[in-house]
């Protein structure tokens, strides 16, 4: 890749976590939590994104982000009270902003509907600019807070009336005439590696008054033990600007924040810093001449040896290991490191098995020693597969902002609540995840919630609260979404799905039964096709993509007080749970989570069905029996013979018995794809490596009962015979 | 049989496998095989062409078992432990051949190999490519594109 496009690559990754960290931090704002971090985080995140996007010429994101950043100033400088309405807009200016950052990745030309938000924003800051005409900014309620890495005051400006809560003029009440800034800096050599430098931060400070620096470079060790990458210098300003307030100076630092250690004090202009001061203050000479290269800091040293006491350059060493290490590494080299581990896996279990058969006594040191081997191999597949695995954040943080757009297409009110957000879940599960949960969290606000006034008229509040929570259970993850609206109308579902065909007239249906009739193809229980929810191919589909993924949906709902949607979803794709079986002389691998139980029939269970067809008698209903052997074409074996039937549950919806010769047991088993070297192969989903070495392929169960089905006359429609 | 010298000044030279089906020799070119091993007993896949013997596991990849013979339209093999299977790459997959025995490596001269004579059926005028003349034995080159069973056409029925 050509380097340019490789940055700008990291640019819009960057924009990414930027972005999410944006809304994040508005939502918080709109809930009335946050403090001035939260204002600043925000802030930060504009302005990284619109400086970032300058960098690589992107004129019109550059040109909103402005406009948006102009806004977000006003907000931290509290000229602009953060409330409820201006929250909204400048969550839709994220929105906006987003979009921009999307469509500047894709190439295109951004979006339209810019022109009424920069309008919204525009109004915003207008009106606030008409606001603090008789207080002027900055307001005057905060305190110097000692601590340098607070830079504002705790609590800034969240009361709508901080804007006119005090006219005094006076900007800065604390700073006596006469007195100067100290202002003492040490950048940590991390501040170099992200390409931050003194230079700018001095010019910066210059703008604000005269100034004097001084550089202390007794810290520099003797060349031997000098690390080219270290940070060694401190530096000492003398800032002749006695009206500037103390957060101006502490602003300049705003982007060194963490990577560097200042402090900003108060002193009198008298001698007592003398020592500090140059003879003849030469304002920034020594810096601005210095040759600065962010690597190589201590080689730009030419200023003059000062007095100042030694900086705690130890102090700032320490600082350092705050934040997490992370590394970003190509996804091809994580996956072929869980190939690997797949490989020893097998590998450890093909070789614990031959030991065995070898005759090896249990209690033998070799026999403990593959214990151990064993014990070893699972642990280091867990972590490798822990690589991949990532909150469902990255998710559920895409989902307010559809809630919004949602709740405005239908003129209801939501709340979004999130829960276990940090749950983590293979990648890939995350990627296929996101569709079938807008299809819901839209479902759920389209059909699920009542109009405002609906709500009022059944005695709730007219906010709609939609939970969307994670939670690891049982190895697999659970994704829960819940409204508290109107439940599912089962008279209407019924009524539909009679005249769909799905269901007979005189169908006895148990509530559950009715609810699940959503997940049928081709049901739609809205009244008029909504832009929102689609044509009514909605629950079906979200159905079958949860079992692509070997998951399984299940609804509870309750008339009037909403429904839950229950997602239970494997953590990796890479290993599946399977029930190994023979069919003649093969083995097999059902997945488990399309097995419902299995089954020893009496002879008697099992009849007739047409030329032939088979139905096994499952407690009075009859459900289609499918020879697997006959499926692959491997054999002739009646399906009366002996065996042993497995109740499996299709996508398309219906229930079915598989005959196989018998189960082996439970495995867990690395899924190897037949596509990569052959083709797909009807009824085949994939295949695995046993422990005897050996291929066994994983059965597809849908295609295996769709195969069926194209080949014999039309069965009668599932849900009549599971009645 | 030794390594043959099929010395040709100018031309330019080719190294080829040749490995025996029935009582026929064949050759493949050295640069799609990866490598040879012995037979293993294979899974059994549905729905597929008879000359798919199924697929194997080569250090945990699972591979296609083309019987080449049967491909080829000579007779199905009864695979035992003296069969061996040559590794190749087709396209950029990886395929295994049943084939009876390897014989040999040749470095023959690209002008020594002749066309293929017309009489030939189609099928195995779709894979040879042309014979090659050593030592009064006839060797057919044989090209591995389009062994696999077709895709495409399985789809569109």
């Amino acid at each position: 890749m050509d380097p340019m496009e490789a940055i700008k690559a990291t640019f819009f990754q960057e924009c990414d976590e930027l972005l999410g960290d944006l809304e994040e931090g508005l939502l918080t704002l709109e809930t009335g939590g946050g403090d001035s971090e939260t204002v600043n985080a925000v802030f930060r995140a504009v302005h990284s994104v619109k400086g970032g996007a300058g960098a690589f010429g992107l004129e019109p994101l550059v040109r909103f982000a402005h406009v948006f950043e102009t806004t977000m100033d006003m907000v931290r400088s509290g000229a602009l009270a953060p409330e409820l309405h201006v929250i909204q807009v400048l969550l839709r200016a994220a929105d906006h902003l987003a979009d921009h950052v999307a469509a500047a990745k894709a190439g295109g030309t951004p979006v339209g509907g810019e022109d009424a938000i920069v309008a919204e924003l525009e109004a915003l800051t207008a009106g606030a600019g008409s606001a603090p005409a008789a207080a002027p900014a900055p307001i005057p309620t905060f305190e110097a807070t000692p601590l340098p890495s607070v830079p504002d005051e705790p609590d800034f400006g969240f009361s709508p009336m901080m804007i006119s809560l005090d006219p005094d003029p006076q900007p800065e009440p604390e700073p006596d005439t006469g007195a100067d800034w100290l202002v003492r800096f040490t950048p940590k050599d991390v501040m170099y590696r992200n390409a931050n430098d003194a230079l700018p931060l001095m010019r910066e400070l210059a703008r604000l008054g005269p100034l004097s620096v001084e550089c202390n470079i007794r810290t520099v060790p003797l060349l031997d033990a000098l690390d080219p990458l270290g940070a060694y210098l401190t530096w000492t300003v003398t800032l002749t600007a006695p009206d500037v307030a103390r957060e101006r100076i502490v602003d300049v630092f705003e982007f060194v924040d963490g990577d560097c250690v200042f402090s900003v004090e108060q002193v009198e202009a008298e001698p007592a810093p003398a020592p500090m001061i140059l003879p003849e203050p030469e304002i920034l000479a020594p810096v601005a001449s210095k040759p600065v290269a962010p690597a190589t800091p201590q080689v730009a040293a030419p200023t003059p040896p000062a007095s100042a006491e030694t900086p705690p350059a130890n102090e700032a060493r320490g600082a350092e290991a705050a934040a997490p290490a992370t590394i970003r590494v190509d996804l091809d080299r994580v996956d072929r490191l869980i190939d690997l581990v797949g490989e020893l896996v097998i590998n450890q279990a093909m070789l614990a098995q031959r030991v065995m058969e070898s005759g090896v006594a249990r209690s033998s040191n070799i026999a403990l020693g593959l214990d151990d081997l064993e014990q070893l191999t699972r642990e280091i597949q867990d972590s490798v597969m822990a690589i991949r695995a990532q909150p469902v954040k990255s998710v559920f943080q895409r989902m307010p902002r559809l809630a919004r757009e949602v709740a405005a297409m239908t003129g209801k009110r939501v709340r979004l609540v999130t829960e276990g957000e940090g749950t983590e879940v293979d990648k890939t599960v995350i990627e296929r995840l996101a569709e079938p949960l807008t299809h819901m969290l839209r479902n759920a606000i389209d059909h699920g919630l009542e109009s405002p006034e609906e709500r009022r008229a059944a005695g709730k509040p007219e906010e709609g609260v939609i939970k969307l929570a994670a939670m690891h259970r049982s190895g697999r993850i659970v994704i829960e979404i819940s409204d508290d609206g109107r439940g599912i109308n089962r008279e209407r579902v019924r009524d539909i799905a009679v005249k769909r065909g799905l269901i007979e007239a005189d169908a006895a249906l148990s509530d559950e039964e009715i609810d699940n009739l959503i997940f049928a193809p081709g049901f739609s229980t809205a009244a008029t096709i909504s832009d929102v929810s689609g044509r009514g191919v909605g629950m079906d589909v979200v159905k079958r993509s949860i079992q692509a993924l070997g998951g399984r949906i299940t609804i509870v709902s309750r008339p009037g007080l909403g429904s839950t949607f229950t997602m239970s979803l494997p953590l990796t794709l890479a290993v599946l749970d399977g029930m190994v079986v023979t069919v003649g002389e093969q083995t097999l691998v059902v997945p488990i989570t399309a097995i419902i139980e299995s089954l020893q029939p009496k002879p008697g269970d099992i009849q007739a069905l047409g030329p032939d067809g088979f139905v096994l008698s499952v407690r009075g209903a009859y459900v289609p029996l499918i020879d697997v052997a006959q499926a692959m074409s491997w054999g002739e074996t009646a399906s009366t013979g002996p065996g042993v039937t497995l109740l499996v549950e299709s996508g398309i919806g219906g229930l079915a018995a598989l005959r196989v010769d018998a189960i082996q047991g439970q495995r867990q088993v690395v899924i190897k794809s037949l596509e990569l070297n052959y083709q797909q192969v009807d009824g085949i989903a994939a295949a695995t490596i046993l422990g005897d070495g050996r291929v066994a392929l994983i059965l597809d169960v849908d295609a295996i009962i769709s195969l069926r089905k194209r080949s014999t006359p039309p069965s009668p429609p599932q849900f009549a015979i599971a009645s | 049989m030794s390594v043959t010298q099929t010395a040709s000044s100018s031309a330019a030279q080719r190294e080829l496998v040749a490995f025996r089906m029935g009582a026929q020799e064949y050759c493949v070119d050295i640069r799609s095989v990866l490598e040879i091993r012995g037979w293993a007993p294979a899974t059994h896949l549905p729905s597929s062409p008879s000359y798919v013997r199924g697929v194997i596991n080569l250090r945990g990849t699972v591979l296609p078992i083309i019987d080449l013979g049967a491909r080829l339209g000579l007779q199905v093999s009864a695979p035992s432990a003296r069969h061996v299977i040559i590794v190749a790459r087709i396209d950029r997959k990886t395929v295994g051949l049943l084939v009876e025995a390897v014989s040999d490596i040749l470095t023959v001269a690209e002008d020594v190999i002749q066309p293929t004579p017309d009489i030939a059926c189609e099928t195995v005028r779709a894979f040879v490519k042309g014979i090659i003349a050593i030592d009064g034995e006839m060797i057919s080159l044989i090209t591995l594109d389009g062994l696999l069973p077709d895709e495409i056409a399985q789809e569109a029925a």
